[in-house]
């Protein structure tokens, strides 16, 4: 035999394999749609019976706050040193509260907030979604002629979906008072300016509504990326573990490109302001 | 931990989270000013506006009394037409003079209005007809640039 037969053999079962990773790619994308059409279909149970959703907004939103209240703090505070030290150079020190107020509400808080929900509400929500396959409980609802779907994921779902505006929300005015602190209390701009520029720049709509659909989207991103990991991982102690670690690497991704896309088309479309 | 101890807290999370948009929306962005208080609208023409942009403030005597709600081009006589909205407990009189001016050096620019001494006052539609254009920083510092030419001139002659 030849050896380029060899190397054209290599080659083959390269594009091979890349073939199949792009259509067993597209199929689970094609699922996941599939999966959340049928999930909001099928979310009576979770709003009708609103305890489910209530116990998972608690699980997924209020364990989450202990994270998300002290890193909205620090990166409030961050953001007021770092942005002291450049504003100072140019006689702008007062601008301070704008600088920390936009970065929050129009990036940071739903970014942030959303990376931290990923791997602290995602994560849990894929094992728990995970195991529960990997030990039966799901096919024995469906054998007690429950729907699992309507019943353990959907509520899940939306618990997440409600939890994550709130939790933005919060990361961001947590920061701006962790700003305060640091700017006002501790470096002595004057608390008049920060809060009367702020007040001056930002806006209403332009920003912190569109802070809050960026995190009502995310939100959407992460949980249906979590629900969807879990219920389709392989019902192994490995297909679990690796279906977590595929939730919070595609869900940060997710989210990083969801919020190019989204600043695209906020904050650039508009003429003037 | 029982269901009515979960309900607590998450009712208490959802109240800080409402609590915290409250925040942002009052505090950080200032829903209070002229969002749903009454205005009436005047409109301006100037020869250069600079970089004014739409929901400028328009101040007088340092006070802000309005926004501007739109900027458009006239391609008749090539002006720049400025809407302005003006908060409606506020009146001016007619011959109100519009100013561009620029809030520090490097801050935004905003529109000043100057009260003239007329009795009849400003009502909607009506237009400011004394304006002065946005300052270009490149036409001050050429024209400097000519006037020390010509100084430094004289004395050779």
């Amino acid at each position: 035999m030849p050896p380029w037969t060899k190397i054209a053999d290599d080659m083959r079962g390269r594009f091979e394999r890349l073939g199949s990773n792009v259509t067993s790619n597209v199929w689970r994308l094609g699922f996941a749609s599939r999966f959340l059409f049928y999930m909001v279909l099928h979310s009576g149970t979770a709003l009708r019976r609103f305890r489910l959703t209530v116990a998972e907004i608690y699980f997924a939103g209020v364990l989450s706050l202990v994270i998300i209240l002290v890193s909205g703090l620090f990166v409030g505070m961050v953001l007021a040193l770092q942005g002291y030290e450049t504003l100072q150079r140019f006689g702008a020190s007062e601008s301070l509260g704008v600088l920390v107020a936009l970065s929050l509400v129009r990036e940071l808080g739903p970014v942030v907030a959303g990376l931290l929900f990923a791997s602290r509400a995602g994560s849990a929500i894929t094992a728990e979604i995970g195991l529960m396959k990997a030990t039966e409980q799901l096919s024995a609802m469906e054998m007690m002629a429950v729907d699992p779907v309507a019943r353990v994921v959907a509520p899940r779902f939306w618990g997440g979906v409600l939890s994550m505006p709130l939790l933005a929300a919060l990361f961001s005015a947590m920061g701006i008072f962790g700003g305060y602190l640091v700017g006002v209390q501790l470096i002595g701009v004057d608390a008049g300016a920060f809060w009367s520029q702020m007040q001056a720049a930002v806006d209403l709509r332009n920003d912190i509504l569109n802070g809050v659909i960026k995190s009502v989207v995310f939100g959407i991103a992460v949980t249906w990326i979590a629900v969807f990991e879990g219920y389709d991982a392989p019902p192994t102690a490995e297909g679990v573990s690796r279906a977590t670690t595929r939730t919070v690497v595609t869900s940060s991704l997710a989210i990083l490109a969801l919020d190019f896309m989204l600043t695209a088309l906020m904050f650039t479309g508009g003429k003037a302001g | 931990m029982n269901r009515s101890t979960i309900d607590l807290w998450v009712g208490v999370f959802v109240v800080a989270g409402a609590a915290a948009l409250l925040f942002l929306a009052l505090k950080v962005g200032n829903l209070a000013s002229f969002s749903n208080s009454q205005t009436y609208q005047v409109y301006a023409r100037f020869a250069n506006i600079g970089g004014l942009k739409a929901r400028a403030p328009i101040k007088s005597a340092g006070v802000v009394v309005g926004r501007v709600s739109d900027i458009r081009f006239d391609n008749d006589a090539y002006e720049a037409v400025v809407t302005m909205n003006l908060d409606a407990s506020y009146a001016f009189p007619r011959d109100t003079t519009a100013k561009i001016l620029t809030s520090g050096i490097l801050g935004e620019q905003y529109v000043g209005l100057e009260a003239g001494g007329d009795g009849v006052m400003l009502k909607s539609g009506d237009r400011l007809r004394l304006t002065q254009s946005a300052v270009v920083l490149e036409n001050l510092i050429s024209q400097f640039l000519f006037n020390k030419a010509s100084e430094g001139k004289e004395p050779a002659k």
